[in-house]
């Protein structure tokens, strides 16, 4: 049944046809409709079932404040559930799906919860599914998420690009009807950039449905000549299909530009993300109509007076051949009068009001509208689809009245400004008796930076109802942006207009059985007597009553049901309503897509992934990499048909055998010079390092004022002048910038200067037996023990290469760490490859280096370091200066809790049987502690295979440690058993450090 | 979303090329302190609704750690200011009188 | 511009901006007092030392401001070591640091029509010309990782960035040269 009207549609192209689908069914639209106006031009009212009683449900509005046109869009890697029906551009072979309803839209078994709805009220989820816990999490929770659902998730990578783009501006005005065209205007002459958004496709917002002459003319006339003026004006961009959807600190905001939704697939992005820096901030909204709450307001058919209008003369839709009008104020009397142009029948216009004789009405009596004043609608009949109302008195209870036959019912309670992005961040609102709803309150803006009000309102959002006003209002506001005062503002042909009347509930002594038919919020299926019963249950806090009830949460963010369901909260509550307040409104205004926050951070460049200069290499050769803060380091290289396990324990072996090779260019290489470097490093080391000799290299601890350990490394001394920092591979940055803190900050008069050199070098690291031997093949420096000793560094040439190699071991054999300008790392990692060979060279990945510094008894920060360890607990007190009045960390290393005896320290520990201890385990003791539970003595920092030792070694913090080798503990398994281990000493291999000092 | 412009190099960063350091004019103590001055030192901070210093980072910038005063109510800033400073210098003093004369100064 | 354009522009298909990686580029880091290192700057690359955020050249030799006490020096690699020992010889009675660091940096030359939409896709920066010109270095973050850029004398941007994450900024300039033409600023 085609809803098409032969006449009108200034949106829409009549030849140019676009086929769709909807729940599968072929439909056909015109270019230029949405997809919520394509469905009703099929004669589709019906679109969805409710969240929570499944009542069938139709598309109610003609905007963003839609709650119930929700749909899935697209297919496969396009598809995207929740999209609104009313800001869906019909495109050529669009596919939408219905959602929350099952096995289909028309005969949905969910239904049956509305049957019981009585029993489902406010905060049924909370008071039923208390008891039994368990049954929370594995039978109500999934029942409720299937019965409840909204639309599917996509299953399918997203198939869309997304971007983000910084723009920085003087003036963001959002929103591009009459308002914001003048705001823009006014404030694009005085020269400021300004960034005008409107979240449709067309500019001018509500003045052409609502047959507006401005300056004499024609609205749409007035909005070409304007859009022609300001987009000769080189200073002002003008972005539709862009919507303003969030206001944030210090003249941020976000504009969400939907570049592709109606062209899916022609290259542009689907959506970019406009990060926008501004001066000031205009939002010209405009308003959104109210519901009224009356007895099956949900019923498919019955909408928002201003959305029949739009449907009829924007897209040439007729929702409905019959409709009555039931409306407090007289703007939806245009919707009758559209009606009639159009075609279509109004058998009647309800009004609440005593008496209406202003000039609409009277019109529309002239047009032969019968008008009802002191009525109300009883109650809509119809389930799926309205056929008809039940009339009574305005004031009454509802008893039984005339009935009426209709298929659509056009309502209005009346407009409420839409605040949402001048109460994000922080504009507060004043309530207004004439109109019935909050608006701006111009004194109490958001403030910016400089603590001057940063946004402002326009127009409509200003509560201006009168085009006039709306223009006026919004050159004012458009002109303070830039600090100008306006020029002239055109004149508007408003028409005087009866006040209209507050009505929350209708009829106004509704008995319970109609006001559990009333709707408040529709998406969440809150209705009337809801809000009256939290009320009566003590929810006298609109947050709390926003929180029991549902009303206002997720996709409505209080768009349509804020003021209906405060004033009912009031009425209940006995208040007024400015008293009760609203909920607070939070960003984004309409829901935005994951794609576009995003945005190129996705694939490969999810986030950042550093690369070594050698990492091509490791992956040509089969390395398994692991993550390193931001870095991929090799974990290991299996071999065609080798385990993990068997690779490790490969490697492990050919370095202690033979040799060995390790990347190690993700050390931090720090450079500190200056005439007080020595000092500084004084007071950052537990040690001293102001005594190493140049030529030398020291192993140190750093400590936060905590005192707790927090990096270590080895120093070497370049010069009298200068030293090398070595840090862990995750601490570099950090370190650094807590180098540049104790300089910049607290010695800020010590001369010394940093440099962050880590990604200069490449570092290698030749280990084992044959080092030295495969450094001699390739020539050019002295690395004999007499020239290069232990814990040495020399400069020179290797192969050709300019290298500094320092003689430093985190494995225990003879070691080798050199550094080479990063660009020239790769060859000389394959020059030590090719001079290898003969030696079995054999690269290793930081799981082997793990293995060999457990099995020396090397402490690795964030194994044996957690935050709360200090380098006494490490049994590292030989690299604690006991001389220096003062480094970083010793004042809180002298604190009662930290010398205490009885704390955890560093043991090896062995198992009794050989086998791995479990990571983390802890070690009993004996009896309960205060909470009940199993006292504890010790914990498992660090456990592997060891392939040197062919059993499993581990290193762990234990009371008393120390104190009781030899002594066998129990530590608790997950599983309720324990295992035994004995405390050793935590250097398993070459106790006496002969091998890497030969 | 911030903007604090750096006393170094002039720029009004944007938050995310900041990075945050806490209170400001934290006087550091070390050995020899009692129990109760370290403790405070490394503990006790300032948390008000109003005025506040703290440190921030221009850490994707200049890589200057500087102090700013700012309200953390309204957010409204009185001045960024070099990491150098005791106290709150002169100029920041009074920005801060001038927009809120009820300050009661630093504790 | 406005929709026909802006769909116009897509339709023509080739990117509005180009990403080149350069070779290696000689750099040094120096720190120390400008009044201190002016003259060894000077005579370490011929250059005058720039305001604050300025960056000057002469001829292949340049040198960036990048905070109150830290200067980027740039010249062909191999000149590197005399620049360095310039600077050595100059200031060896101050107080000073200067490192090699052109292993440390990867370098990037974005080109065309779109660069300043490009950068503005990734850095929290106003680059519409009136803000940013040549002359300036600006220190920002590209998406994730730090970096800094300028204009060079053909008109195009250089951006620098650290080695380990080289793939990553040319990855992520790649994805924002290719999007579509935003129409922001005046020129683009």
């Amino acid at each position: 049944m085609s809803m098409r009207l032969e006449q009108g549609g200034r949106l829409i192209d009549r030849d140019a046809p676009l086929d769709f689908t909807f729940d599968t069914n072929p439909m056909r639209g015109l270019r230029g409709d949405t997809l919520a106006s394509a469905l009703l031009a099929n004669g589709q009212m019906l679109v969805n079932r409710s969240y929570k009683y499944h009542r069938p449900r139709g598309i109610l509005a003609s905007g963003p404040e839609e709650p119930n046109a929700l749909v899935g869009l697209g297919q496969g890697a396009r598809f995207e559930p929740d999209q609104r029906a009313t800001t869906t551009e019909l495109f050529d072979g669009l596919s939408a799906m219905s959602q929350n309803a099952w096995p289909t839209l028309g005969f949905d078994m969910m239904a049956v919860n509305g049957w019981f709805s009585g029993m489902m009220p406010a905060g049924f989820y909370y008071k039923t599914f208390t008891w039994p816990q368990s049954f929370w999490k594995h039978v109500y929770e999934p029942v409720i998420r299937e019965a409840a659902a909204s639309g599917l998730p996509p299953k399918e990578a997203d198939a869309d690009r997304y971007e983000h783009f910084y723009a920085f501006v003087d003036v963001l005005i959002v929103g591009g009807g009459i308002a914001g065209l003048q705001a823009a205007l006014e404030a694009g002459r005085s020269g400021a950039r300004v960034l005008l958004l409107e979240q449709t496709p067309h500019w001018g917002g509500r003045a052409p449905v609502d047959g507006v002459e401005i300056g004499g003319k024609p609205a749409d006339a007035w909005i070409g000549e304007t859009l022609a003026t300001l987009e000769a004006m080189d200073n002002v961009t003008l972005r539709n299909r862009c919507m303003g959807v969030g206001v944030y600190d210090h003249g941020f905001a976000l504009g969400y530009e939907r570049l592709a939704d109606h062209t899916p697939g022609d290259g542009q992005p689907r959506h970019r993300l406009w990060k926008i820096r501004t001066g000031r901030i205009v939002t010209a909204t405009g308003a959104i109509e109210r519901p009224l709450s009356f007895a099956g307001n949900d019923v498919p058919g019955v909408m928002l007076a201003s959305a029949v209008r739009d449907y009829v003369v924007n897209y040439g839709v007729a929702p409905g051949r019959r409709t009555v009008v039931v409306t407090n104020n007289d703007d939806a009397y245009r919707t009758a009068l559209a009606l009639i142009d159009a075609g279509l029948e109004v058998p009647v216009i309800i009004d609440p009001r005593e008496r209406n004789d202003g000039p609409l009405a009277r019109e529309c009596m002239r047009r032969g509208v019968q008008v009802e004043t002191g009525a109300a609608v009883m109650k809509v009949k119809g389930s799926k689809r309205v056929e008809g109302v039940m009339l009574c008195r305005a004031n009454g209870t509802g008893g039984a009245g005339a009935v009426l036959d209709c298929d659509s019912v056009a309502m209005s309670g009346g407009w409420s400004p839409v605040v949402h992005l001048w109460s994000h961040c922080g504009g507060k609102l004043l309530w207004s008796d004439e109109h019935a709803h909050f608006y701006p309150d111009d004194a109490r803006a958001p403030t910016g930076a400089d603590g001057a009000a940063f946004v402002s309102t326009a127009g409509a959002a200003s509560g201006c109802m009168a085009s006039g006003d709306v223009l006026r209002d919004a050159a004012r506001k458009g002109g303070a942006a830039v600090g100008a005062e306006p020029g002239e503002v055109p004149q508007a042909n408003d028409i005087e207009e009866v006040p209209m009347q507050p009505v929350w509930v209708m009829p106004t002594k509704a008995l319970p059985e109609l006001r559990s038919k009333m709707f408040l919020d529709f998406q969440n299926d809150v209705k009337v007597s809801d809000v009256q019963l939290a009320a009566q249950e003590g929810y006298e806090s609109v947050e709390l009553t926003k929180r029991y009830t549902t009303l206002g949460m997720a996709n409505d963010q209080g768009k349509l049901s804020n003021i209906n369901g405060l004033a009912i909260l009031a009425q209940s509550l006995g208040e007024e309503i400015p008293q009760v307040g609203t909920t607070t409104f939070r960003p984004p205004y309409q829901p935005i897509s994951f794609g576009s926050i995003a945005g190129e951070a996705r694939g490969d460049i999810f986030q950042p992934l550093r690369r070594t200069p050698m990492h091509d290499w490791h992956e040509a050769n089969g390395a398994y990499m692991e993550p390193v803060g931001h870095w991929r380091r090799p974990y290991c290289y299996p071999k065609a048909g080798e385990s993990h396990a068997d690779a490790v324990a490969r490697e492990v072996t050919a370095t202690r055998t033979s040799l060995g090779l390790l990347d190690a260019s993700t050390l931090g290489k720090i450079l500190v010079k200056g005439p007080d470097a020595g000092r500084f490093l004084d007071m950052l080391y537990t040690n001293k390092m102001s005594t190493l000799k140049p030529g030398r290299c020291r192993y140190g601890l750093m400590c936060n004022e905590n005192g707790f350990l927090m990096d270590d490394g080895v120093v070497a001394r370049i010069d009298e002048e200068t030293f090398l920092c070595h840090t862990t591979s995750g601490g570099a940055d950090h370190i650094h910038g807590w180098m540049e803190d104790w300089l910049q900050c607290e010695w800020w008069d010590w001369k010394v200067y940093t440099a962050n050199l880590t990604e200069q070098y490449g570092q290698i690291a030749v280990v084992g037996p044959n080092a030295r031997k495969v450094l001699e093949k390739l020539g050019g420096l002295d690395v004999s023990k007499e020239a290069l000793p232990f814990m040495a560094w020399s400069e020179g040439e290797l192969a050709g290469i300019p290298v500094r190699v320092f003689r430093i071991s985190f494995s225990g054999e003879l070691s080798y760490e050199i550094a080479v300008p990063a660009g020239q790392a790769r060859a000389l990692w394959d020059k030590i490859l090719a001079a290898g060979g003969k030696f079995g060279v054999t690269p290793y990945g930081t799981e082997a280096l793990h293995v060999m510094r457990a099995e020396k008894g090397f402490i690795m920060i964030g194994d044996e370091t957690d935050g709360t360890v200090i380098p006494q607990d490490l049994g590292l007190d030989w690299a604690i200066s006991k001389k220096k009045d003062d480094y970083l960390g010793k004042r809180a290393q002298e604190r009662a809790h930290m010398v205490r005896p009885d704390r955890w320290k560093l043991v090896g520990l062995e198992t009794l049987d050989g086998s791995v201890l479990p990571d983390g385990i802890y070690a009993l003791g004996e009896g309960m502690n205060a909470n009940g539970q199993r006292v504890t003595i010790g914990r498992v920092t660090s456990t592997y295979h060891s392939p040197t030792l062919g059993r499993g070694i581990a290193m762990g913090l234990v009371e008393h440690g120390p104190d009781r080798m030899g002594e066998v503990l129990k530590f608790g398994k997950t599983d309720g058993g324990t295992i035994e281990a004995r405390i050793v000493s935590p250097v398993f291999y070459d106790p006496e450090g002969e091998k890497q000092d030969v | 979303m911030l903007i604090l412009t750096c006393p170094y190099c002039g720029i009004r960063c944007d938050e995310t090329e900041l990075a945050p350091g806490g209170e400001a004019h934290l006087k550091r103590f070390g050995p020899g302190s009692t129990d109760e001055a370290f403790e405070a030192y490394l503990f006790e901070r300032e948390n008000p609704m109003g005025v506040h210093f703290e440190r921030w980072r221009h850490a994707y910038g200049c890589g200057r750690w500087f102090l700013a005063a700012r309200d953390t109510v309204t957010l409204e800033v009185f001045g960024t200011y070099k990491a150098q400073m005791p106290e709150p210098p002169e100029e920041i003093v009074a920005a801060i009188r001038a927009r809120r004369p009820e300050w009661e100064g630093r504790a | 511009m406005s929709d026909a354009a802006r769909v116009t522009a897509v339709a023509s298909g080739a990117p509005a901006a180009q990403v080149d990686c350069l070779p290696i580029q000689g750099m040094i880091t120096l720190r120390g007092q400008p009044t201190e290192v002016a003259e060894a700057i000077r005579a370490a690359t011929g250059c005058g030392l720039p305001e604050q955020r300025g960056i000057v050249f002469e001829g292949e030799r340049g040198v960036a401001w990048m905070s109150p006490d830290e200067w980027l020096l740039l010249m062909p690699q191999e000149m590197v070591s005399e620049c360095l020992a310039t600077l050595a010889g100059e200031l060896s009675s101050s107080h000073h640091l200067a490192v090699e660091v052109s292993d440390a940096r990867a370098m990037f030359r974005i080109s065309g029509t779109g660069a300043r939409e490009a950068l503005a896709r990734v850095c929290p920066v106003d680059l519409s010309p009136a803000t940013f010109a040549a002359g300036e270095i600006r220190r920002t973050r590209l998406a994730q990782v730090p970096a800094a850029f300028w204009i060079g004398a053909d008109g195009a941007f250089r951006l620098v960035c650290f080695r380990s994450v080289a793939r990553y900024a040319q990855d992520v300039l790649e994805n924002a040269a290719s999007g579509a033409p935003v129409g922001f600023f005046p020129e683009g």
